[in-house]
Protein backbone atom coordinates (compact mmCIF):
# COMPACT_ATOMS: atom_id res chain seq x y z
CA UNK A 1 0.00 0.00 0.00
CA UNK A 2 1.22 3.48 -0.82
CA UNK A 3 1.67 6.38 1.55
CA UNK A 4 -1.49 7.98 2.88
CA UNK A 5 -2.37 11.31 1.30
CA UNK A 6 -3.62 13.38 4.25
CA UNK A 7 -7.21 14.44 3.74
CA UNK A 8 -7.82 12.43 0.60
CA UNK A 9 -11.09 10.50 0.74
CA UNK A 10 -11.75 9.71 -2.88
CA UNK A 11 -15.11 9.46 -4.55
CA UNK A 12 -15.56 5.71 -4.54
CA UNK A 13 -18.08 6.23 -7.30
CA UNK A 14 -15.78 4.21 -9.49
CA UNK A 15 -15.64 1.00 -7.52
CA UNK A 16 -16.68 -1.73 -9.88
CA UNK A 17 -15.36 -5.26 -10.27
CA UNK A 18 -15.12 -4.49 -13.99
CA UNK A 19 -12.54 -1.76 -13.40
CA UNK A 20 -8.87 -2.76 -13.73
CA UNK A 21 -6.40 -1.44 -11.13
CA UNK A 22 -5.63 2.27 -11.34
CA UNK A 23 -8.56 3.03 -13.67
CA UNK A 24 -11.59 5.26 -13.15
CA UNK A 25 -14.95 5.29 -14.92
CA UNK A 26 -15.83 7.86 -17.51
CA UNK A 27 -19.15 8.27 -19.26
CA UNK A 28 -17.94 10.39 -22.11
CA UNK A 29 -15.56 9.11 -24.76
CA UNK A 30 -12.25 10.97 -24.53
CA UNK A 31 -10.11 11.23 -27.63
CA UNK A 32 -6.37 10.65 -27.44
CA UNK A 33 -4.21 10.81 -30.53
CA UNK A 34 -0.67 11.85 -31.23
CA UNK A 35 -1.50 14.16 -34.13
CA UNK A 36 -4.23 15.68 -36.26
CA UNK A 37 -7.26 13.58 -37.14
CA UNK A 38 -7.05 12.28 -40.72
CA UNK A 39 -10.20 12.34 -42.85
CA UNK A 40 -10.18 9.25 -45.05
CA UNK A 41 -12.63 9.09 -47.97
CA UNK A 42 -14.31 5.68 -48.19
CA UNK A 43 -13.39 5.30 -51.86
CA UNK A 44 -9.72 5.59 -50.88
CA UNK A 45 -9.98 3.30 -47.85
CA UNK A 46 -8.35 -0.12 -47.84
CA UNK A 47 -7.22 -2.67 -45.31
CA UNK A 48 -4.56 -5.26 -45.95
CA UNK A 49 -2.76 -8.09 -44.20
CA UNK A 50 0.80 -8.68 -45.39
CA UNK A 51 2.36 -11.98 -44.35
CA UNK A 52 6.00 -12.64 -43.49
CA UNK A 53 6.48 -14.00 -47.04
CA UNK A 54 5.15 -10.78 -48.56
CA UNK A 55 1.77 -12.17 -49.58
CA UNK A 56 -0.85 -9.43 -49.46
CA UNK A 57 -4.58 -9.76 -48.75
CA UNK A 58 -6.51 -6.55 -49.34
CA UNK A 59 -10.08 -5.33 -48.99
CA UNK A 60 -11.61 -2.09 -50.18
CA UNK A 61 -14.50 -0.51 -48.27
CA UNK A 62 -17.25 -2.29 -50.21
CA UNK A 63 -15.53 -5.67 -49.96
CA UNK A 64 -14.82 -5.10 -46.29
CA UNK A 65 -18.33 -4.09 -45.26
CA UNK A 66 -19.74 -7.01 -47.25
CA UNK A 67 -17.93 -9.43 -44.91
CA UNK A 68 -19.90 -10.95 -42.04
CA UNK A 69 -19.85 -8.45 -39.16
CA UNK A 70 -20.44 -8.87 -35.45
CA UNK A 71 -22.03 -6.56 -32.92
CA UNK A 72 -20.15 -6.60 -29.66
CA UNK A 73 -20.42 -4.91 -26.28
CA UNK A 74 -17.10 -4.54 -24.50
CA UNK A 75 -15.32 -2.57 -21.79
CA UNK A 76 -12.41 -0.38 -22.90
CA UNK A 77 -9.47 0.79 -20.81
CA UNK A 78 -7.16 3.67 -21.74
CA UNK A 79 -3.66 3.81 -20.27
CA UNK A 80 -4.36 7.44 -19.32
CA UNK A 81 -6.60 5.93 -16.61
CA UNK A 82 -10.14 6.21 -17.98
CA UNK A 83 -12.29 3.17 -18.57
CA UNK A 84 -15.62 3.02 -20.31
CA UNK A 85 -17.87 0.05 -19.67
CA UNK A 86 -20.38 -1.55 -22.02
CA UNK A 87 -19.42 0.18 -25.26
CA UNK A 88 -21.20 -1.07 -28.38
CA UNK A 89 -19.37 -1.66 -31.63
CA UNK A 90 -19.90 -3.33 -34.99
CA UNK A 91 -17.01 -4.76 -36.90
CA UNK A 92 -15.38 -7.65 -38.69
CA UNK A 93 -13.67 -10.24 -36.52
CA UNK A 94 -9.99 -10.77 -37.23
CA UNK A 95 -10.84 -14.49 -37.36
CA UNK A 96 -12.84 -13.73 -40.52
CA UNK A 97 -10.01 -11.71 -42.06
CA UNK A 98 -7.38 -14.36 -41.28
CA UNK A 99 -9.42 -17.24 -42.77
CA UNK A 100 -7.40 -17.40 -45.99
CA UNK A 101 -4.14 -15.97 -44.65
CA UNK A 102 -1.17 -18.35 -44.47
CA UNK A 103 1.12 -17.17 -41.74
CA UNK A 104 3.25 -18.72 -39.03
CA UNK A 105 4.19 -15.38 -37.49
CA UNK A 106 3.59 -14.91 -33.78
CA UNK A 107 3.30 -11.12 -33.92
CA UNK A 108 1.64 -8.45 -36.03
CA UNK A 109 2.32 -4.74 -36.41
CA UNK A 110 -0.83 -2.71 -36.94
CA UNK A 111 -0.32 0.24 -39.28
CA UNK A 112 -2.49 3.34 -39.51
CA UNK A 113 -2.98 6.26 -41.85
CA UNK A 114 -0.67 8.98 -40.52
CA UNK A 115 2.12 6.58 -39.59
CA UNK A 116 0.97 5.22 -36.23
CA UNK A 117 1.97 1.64 -35.43
CA UNK A 118 1.39 -0.76 -32.55
CA UNK A 119 2.52 -4.35 -32.02
CA UNK A 120 0.22 -7.21 -30.97
CA UNK A 121 0.77 -10.95 -30.51
CA UNK A 122 -1.25 -12.87 -33.09
CA UNK A 123 -2.93 -14.94 -30.39
CA UNK A 124 -4.46 -11.71 -29.05
CA UNK A 125 -6.00 -11.01 -32.45
CA UNK A 126 -7.68 -14.40 -32.94
CA UNK A 127 -10.39 -16.50 -31.27
CA UNK A 128 -12.96 -13.74 -30.96
CA UNK A 129 -10.67 -11.30 -29.18
CA UNK A 130 -10.26 -8.56 -31.82
CA UNK A 131 -12.16 -6.78 -34.58
CA UNK A 132 -11.80 -4.10 -37.21
CA UNK A 133 -14.67 -1.92 -36.01
CA UNK A 134 -16.51 0.57 -38.22
CA UNK A 135 -19.56 1.45 -36.11
CA UNK A 136 -19.85 2.81 -32.58
CA UNK A 137 -23.24 3.04 -30.82
CA UNK A 138 -24.97 2.18 -34.08
CA UNK A 139 -23.38 5.08 -35.97
CA UNK A 140 -20.50 5.13 -38.45
CA UNK A 141 -17.30 5.51 -36.46
CA UNK A 142 -16.34 9.21 -36.26
CA UNK A 143 -12.91 10.23 -37.58
CA UNK A 144 -11.74 11.44 -34.15
CA UNK A 145 -12.45 7.98 -32.75
CA UNK A 146 -10.55 6.31 -35.57
CA UNK A 147 -13.15 6.11 -38.32
CA UNK A 148 -13.78 4.89 -40.95
CA UNK A 149 -12.40 1.84 -39.13
CA UNK A 150 -10.16 1.06 -36.20
CA UNK A 151 -8.65 -1.99 -34.63
CA UNK A 152 -10.54 -3.05 -31.49
CA UNK A 153 -8.70 -5.22 -28.97
CA UNK A 154 -10.64 -4.50 -25.79
CA UNK A 155 -8.67 -6.81 -23.50
CA UNK A 156 -5.51 -4.69 -23.95
CA UNK A 157 -4.98 -0.99 -23.15
CA UNK A 158 -6.71 1.06 -25.79
CA UNK A 159 -3.56 2.37 -27.50
CA UNK A 160 -3.33 -1.13 -29.02
CA UNK A 161 -6.72 -0.53 -30.70
CA UNK A 162 -5.13 1.47 -33.51
CA UNK A 163 -7.27 4.24 -34.97
CA UNK A 164 -7.49 4.70 -38.77
CA UNK A 165 -5.99 1.23 -39.16
CA UNK A 166 -5.11 0.29 -42.71
CA UNK A 167 -3.12 -2.88 -42.34
CA UNK A 168 -1.43 -5.61 -40.36
CA UNK A 169 2.11 -6.70 -41.11
CA UNK A 170 2.97 -10.16 -39.81
CA UNK A 171 6.25 -10.38 -37.89
CA UNK A 172 8.18 -13.47 -36.75
CA UNK A 173 9.65 -11.45 -33.85
CA UNK A 174 8.06 -8.87 -31.57
CA UNK A 175 8.98 -5.27 -32.38
CA UNK A 176 7.90 -2.08 -30.62
CA UNK A 177 5.37 0.19 -32.30
CA UNK A 178 4.92 3.93 -31.79
CA UNK A 179 4.10 4.18 -28.07
CA UNK A 180 6.01 1.01 -27.21
CA UNK A 181 9.21 2.65 -28.51
CA UNK A 182 8.41 5.64 -26.29
CA UNK A 183 8.40 3.74 -23.03
CA UNK A 184 5.01 2.07 -23.01
CA UNK A 185 4.60 -1.64 -22.30
CA UNK A 186 5.10 -4.11 -25.17
CA UNK A 187 1.90 -6.04 -24.29
CA UNK A 188 -0.36 -3.75 -22.23
CA UNK A 189 -2.65 -5.91 -20.10
CA UNK A 190 -4.84 -3.57 -18.02
CA UNK A 191 -5.55 -6.23 -15.38
CA UNK A 192 -1.82 -6.58 -14.67
CA UNK A 193 -1.44 -2.80 -14.98
CA UNK A 194 1.20 -3.11 -17.72
CA UNK A 195 1.35 0.59 -18.54
CA UNK A 196 5.07 1.23 -19.02
CA UNK A 197 8.29 -0.65 -19.66
CA UNK A 198 8.98 -3.08 -16.88
CA UNK A 199 5.49 -3.00 -15.32
CA UNK B 1 9.55 8.62 -35.12
CA UNK B 2 10.51 8.29 -31.52
CA UNK B 3 13.92 6.91 -30.67
CA UNK B 4 13.56 4.43 -27.89
CA UNK B 5 15.09 5.63 -24.68
CA UNK B 6 16.91 3.15 -22.52
CA UNK B 7 14.04 1.29 -20.91
CA UNK B 8 14.02 1.56 -17.17
CA UNK B 9 11.38 0.65 -14.72
CA UNK B 10 9.16 3.42 -13.55
CA UNK B 11 8.83 3.09 -9.81
CA UNK B 12 6.51 4.97 -7.51
CA UNK B 13 8.36 7.75 -5.72
CA UNK B 14 7.29 9.75 -2.72
CA UNK B 15 7.05 13.45 -3.52
CA UNK B 16 6.87 16.08 -0.78
CA UNK B 17 5.02 19.34 -1.35
CA UNK B 18 7.55 22.07 -0.57
CA UNK B 19 5.55 25.01 -1.89
CA UNK B 20 2.27 25.90 -3.58
CA UNK B 21 1.38 28.83 -5.84
CA UNK B 22 -2.13 29.88 -6.73
CA UNK B 23 -2.11 30.51 -10.51
CA UNK B 24 -5.80 31.35 -10.98
CA UNK B 25 -8.92 30.85 -8.88
CA UNK B 26 -9.09 27.27 -10.16
CA UNK B 27 -5.47 26.34 -10.83
CA UNK B 28 -2.62 25.80 -8.42
CA UNK B 29 1.02 24.86 -8.83
CA UNK B 30 2.54 22.26 -6.54
CA UNK B 31 6.31 22.45 -6.12
CA UNK B 32 7.43 18.92 -5.30
CA UNK B 33 10.66 17.61 -3.91
CA UNK B 34 11.24 14.19 -5.45
CA UNK B 35 14.40 12.49 -4.20
CA UNK B 36 16.46 10.89 -7.00
CA UNK B 37 14.26 12.36 -9.71
CA UNK B 38 15.91 11.23 -13.00
CA UNK B 39 15.01 14.45 -14.81
CA UNK B 40 12.49 14.94 -17.61
CA UNK B 41 11.91 16.52 -20.99
CA UNK B 42 9.47 19.41 -21.44
CA UNK B 43 6.08 18.01 -22.42
CA UNK B 44 6.32 14.82 -20.40
CA UNK B 45 3.87 13.93 -17.66
CA UNK B 46 3.74 11.96 -14.44
CA UNK B 47 1.23 9.58 -12.96
CA UNK B 48 0.03 10.67 -9.53
CA UNK B 49 -1.34 8.19 -7.00
CA UNK B 50 -3.33 9.19 -3.95
CA UNK B 51 -4.13 6.76 -1.16
CA UNK B 52 -6.94 7.25 1.37
CA UNK B 53 -6.63 6.06 4.95
CA UNK B 54 -8.52 2.85 4.23
CA UNK B 55 -6.23 1.98 1.32
CA UNK B 56 -8.49 3.21 -1.50
CA UNK B 57 -6.32 4.62 -4.27
CA UNK B 58 -6.87 6.84 -7.29
CA UNK B 59 -4.46 7.59 -10.12
CA UNK B 60 -4.37 10.38 -12.69
CA UNK B 61 -1.83 11.74 -15.17
CA UNK B 62 -0.62 15.36 -14.99
CA UNK B 63 1.73 17.27 -17.24
CA UNK B 64 4.93 18.58 -15.72
CA UNK B 65 5.02 22.39 -15.76
CA UNK B 66 8.67 22.91 -14.89
CA UNK B 67 11.77 22.50 -16.99
CA UNK B 68 14.64 20.35 -15.82
CA UNK B 69 16.85 21.14 -14.06
CA UNK B 70 14.42 23.59 -12.49
CA UNK B 71 15.58 27.09 -11.63
CA UNK B 72 15.84 26.19 -7.97
CA UNK B 73 17.32 22.72 -8.39
CA UNK B 74 15.86 19.21 -8.14
CA UNK B 75 12.16 19.94 -8.05
CA UNK B 76 9.17 19.01 -10.14
CA UNK B 77 6.24 21.37 -10.57
CA UNK B 78 2.72 20.31 -11.46
CA UNK B 79 0.03 22.88 -12.25
CA UNK B 80 -3.39 21.41 -11.58
CA UNK B 81 -6.66 22.80 -12.84
CA UNK B 82 -9.59 21.94 -10.57
CA UNK B 83 -12.34 20.02 -12.36
CA UNK B 84 -15.54 20.58 -10.39
CA UNK B 85 -16.68 16.96 -10.56
CA UNK B 86 -13.18 15.56 -10.44
CA UNK B 87 -12.00 13.06 -7.88
CA UNK B 88 -8.31 13.91 -7.73
CA UNK B 89 -7.91 17.46 -9.05
CA UNK B 90 -9.93 19.17 -6.26
CA UNK B 91 -7.65 17.54 -3.70
CA UNK B 92 -4.48 18.64 -5.50
CA UNK B 93 -5.81 22.12 -6.30
CA UNK B 94 -7.36 22.91 -2.89
CA UNK B 95 -6.48 20.49 -0.09
CA UNK B 96 -2.91 19.26 -0.24
CA UNK B 97 -0.54 21.53 1.69
CA UNK B 98 3.13 22.18 2.26
CA UNK B 99 4.73 19.15 3.90
CA UNK B 100 2.16 16.66 2.58
CA UNK B 101 3.24 13.74 0.47
CA UNK B 102 1.86 12.21 -2.70
CA UNK B 103 3.20 9.43 -4.87
CA UNK B 104 4.20 9.81 -8.46
CA UNK B 105 5.99 7.94 -11.16
CA UNK B 106 7.51 9.10 -14.37
CA UNK B 107 8.50 10.87 -16.41
CA UNK B 108 6.18 9.40 -19.06
CA UNK B 109 5.94 10.18 -22.75
CA UNK B 110 8.45 10.59 -25.55
CA UNK B 111 6.36 12.03 -28.35
CA UNK B 112 4.81 15.25 -27.08
CA UNK B 113 8.19 16.66 -26.08
CA UNK B 114 10.37 19.50 -27.30
CA UNK B 115 14.06 18.77 -27.52
CA UNK B 116 16.40 21.75 -27.41
CA UNK B 117 18.50 20.29 -30.24
CA UNK B 118 15.58 20.71 -32.66
CA UNK B 119 16.44 23.87 -34.62
CA UNK B 120 12.97 24.44 -36.12
CA UNK B 121 10.80 27.35 -35.00
CA UNK B 122 8.09 26.24 -32.61
CA UNK B 123 4.38 26.99 -32.50
CA UNK B 124 2.61 26.21 -29.25
CA UNK B 125 -1.20 26.26 -29.15
CA UNK B 126 -2.81 25.95 -25.73
CA UNK B 127 -6.43 25.57 -24.75
CA UNK B 128 -6.97 26.34 -21.05
CA UNK B 129 -4.88 24.09 -18.82
CA UNK B 130 -3.30 22.69 -21.98
CA UNK B 131 -0.77 25.46 -21.46
CA UNK B 132 1.00 23.44 -18.77
CA UNK B 133 3.26 21.16 -20.86
CA UNK B 134 3.80 24.03 -23.32
CA UNK B 135 4.98 26.24 -20.44
CA UNK B 136 7.50 23.54 -19.63
CA UNK B 137 8.80 23.90 -23.20
CA UNK B 138 9.01 27.70 -22.91
CA UNK B 139 10.88 27.34 -19.62
CA UNK B 140 13.22 24.71 -21.08
CA UNK B 141 14.04 26.99 -23.98
CA UNK B 142 14.81 29.78 -21.53
CA UNK B 143 16.99 27.50 -19.46
CA UNK B 144 18.93 26.30 -22.52
CA UNK B 145 19.09 29.86 -23.89
CA UNK B 146 17.60 28.40 -27.03
CA UNK B 147 17.43 30.65 -30.05
CA UNK B 148 14.61 28.82 -31.80
CA UNK B 149 11.79 31.33 -32.23
CA UNK B 150 8.77 30.34 -30.14
CA UNK B 151 5.20 31.49 -30.54
CA UNK B 152 2.44 30.62 -28.11
CA UNK B 153 -1.24 31.03 -28.94
CA UNK B 154 -3.07 30.66 -25.64
CA UNK B 155 -6.85 30.34 -25.60
CA UNK B 156 -8.60 31.12 -22.30
CA UNK B 157 -12.12 32.06 -21.26
CA UNK B 158 -11.24 35.33 -19.51
CA UNK B 159 -8.08 37.28 -18.57
CA UNK B 160 -8.48 35.95 -15.01
CA UNK B 161 -8.03 32.38 -16.30
CA UNK B 162 -4.49 32.94 -17.59
CA UNK B 163 -1.96 30.72 -15.85
CA UNK B 164 1.62 31.98 -15.46
CA UNK B 165 0.49 35.47 -16.52
CA UNK B 166 3.30 37.43 -14.84
CA UNK B 167 5.98 35.00 -15.92
CA UNK B 168 4.78 35.02 -19.53
CA UNK B 169 4.76 38.83 -19.54
CA UNK B 170 8.28 38.92 -18.15
CA UNK B 171 9.59 36.33 -20.58
CA UNK B 172 8.08 38.09 -23.59
CA UNK B 173 9.53 41.40 -22.41
CA UNK B 174 13.04 39.98 -21.93
CA UNK B 175 13.17 37.60 -24.87
CA UNK B 176 12.76 38.80 -28.46
CA UNK B 177 12.46 35.18 -29.59
CA UNK B 178 9.22 34.55 -27.71
CA UNK B 179 5.76 35.84 -28.64
CA UNK B 180 2.48 35.17 -26.88
CA UNK B 181 -0.95 35.85 -28.32
CA UNK B 182 -4.07 35.40 -26.19
CA UNK B 183 -7.42 34.30 -27.56
CA UNK B 184 -10.23 35.16 -25.13
CA UNK B 185 -13.33 33.07 -25.66
CA UNK B 186 -15.78 34.64 -23.15
CA UNK B 187 -14.45 37.96 -21.94
CA UNK B 188 -11.71 40.08 -23.47
CA UNK B 189 -9.62 42.48 -21.39
CA UNK B 190 -10.74 46.11 -21.00
CA UNK B 191 -10.13 48.05 -24.20
CA UNK B 192 -9.45 45.00 -26.31
CA UNK B 193 -9.90 45.76 -30.01
CA UNK B 194 -11.46 42.34 -30.67
CA UNK B 195 -14.56 40.84 -29.05
CA UNK B 196 -14.28 37.39 -27.40
CA UNK B 197 -14.16 34.55 -29.89
CA UNK B 198 -12.88 31.04 -30.23
CA UNK B 199 -9.59 30.20 -31.92
CA UNK B 200 -9.98 30.44 -35.68
CA UNK B 201 -8.02 30.39 -38.93
CA UNK B 202 -7.29 34.11 -38.67
CA UNK B 203 -5.72 33.80 -35.22
CA UNK B 204 -3.50 30.88 -36.21
CA UNK B 205 -2.62 32.47 -39.53
CA UNK B 206 -1.69 35.83 -37.98
CA UNK B 207 0.03 34.62 -34.83
CA UNK B 208 1.51 31.28 -35.85
CA UNK B 209 4.29 30.56 -38.34
CA UNK B 210 3.83 30.16 -42.08
CA UNK B 211 3.87 26.47 -43.05
CA UNK B 212 6.95 26.98 -45.25
CA UNK B 213 8.97 27.79 -42.11
CA UNK B 214 8.30 24.13 -41.23
CA UNK B 215 7.70 24.82 -37.55
CA UNK B 216 7.21 22.08 -35.00
CA UNK B 217 3.67 22.49 -33.72
CA UNK B 218 2.49 21.38 -30.30
CA UNK B 219 -1.23 21.57 -29.54
CA UNK B 220 -2.63 20.77 -26.10
CA UNK B 221 -6.03 21.23 -24.51
CA UNK B 222 -9.50 19.72 -24.36
CA UNK B 223 -10.39 17.37 -27.19
CA UNK B 224 -12.66 19.70 -29.16
CA UNK B 225 -10.14 22.53 -28.96
CA UNK B 226 -7.28 20.32 -30.13
CA UNK B 227 -9.36 18.93 -32.99
CA UNK B 228 -10.18 22.48 -34.13
CA UNK B 229 -6.64 23.82 -33.81
CA UNK B 230 -5.03 20.80 -35.49
CA UNK B 231 -7.57 20.97 -38.33
CA UNK B 232 -6.74 24.67 -38.82
CA UNK B 233 -3.01 23.90 -38.98
CA UNK B 234 -3.57 21.16 -41.57
CA UNK B 235 -5.87 23.44 -43.58
CA UNK B 236 -3.21 26.17 -43.56
CA UNK B 237 -0.76 23.72 -45.09
CA UNK B 238 1.24 22.48 -42.11
CA UNK B 239 2.64 18.98 -42.46
CA UNK B 240 0.50 16.70 -40.24
CA UNK B 241 3.69 14.88 -39.23
CA UNK B 242 4.99 18.06 -37.61
CA UNK B 243 1.83 18.58 -35.56
CA UNK B 244 1.97 16.90 -32.19
CA UNK B 245 -1.16 16.84 -30.10
CA UNK B 246 -2.10 16.05 -26.57
CA UNK B 247 -5.74 15.94 -25.66
CA UNK B 248 -7.04 16.16 -22.13
CA UNK B 249 -9.91 13.79 -21.54
CA UNK B 250 -11.78 12.45 -18.56
CA UNK B 251 -12.07 13.97 -15.12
Amino acid sequence: MGIISRGFGGRRRDSSPDLPPGQYLTHDFPVLSAGPTPRIPLDRWSFSIVTETGEKHSWNWDEFTALPAEEITVDIHCVTKWSKLGTGWKGVSLDTLFEDVESAADYAMAHSVGGYTTNVPVEDLLDGKAWIAYEFDGEPLHPEHGGPARLLIPHLYFWKSAKWVNGLRMMPEDEPGFWEAAGYHMYGDPWSEQRYHGD
Amino acid sequence: MVRAAVPRRLTWRVATVVDTRQETSSARTLVLDVPDWPGHLPGQHVDVRLTAEDGYTAQRSYSIASAWPSDDGGQVELTIQRLEDGEVSPYLADVVAKGDQIELRGPVGGWFVWREKQPAPVLLIAGGSGVVPLMAMIRARGLARGRQPFRLIYSVRTPEDVCFADELRRRVRDDPGLDVHFVYTRKAPEGSPVPPKRIDVAAVNSHGWPPDFQPDCFVCGPTSFVETAADILVALGHDPKRIRTERFGGA
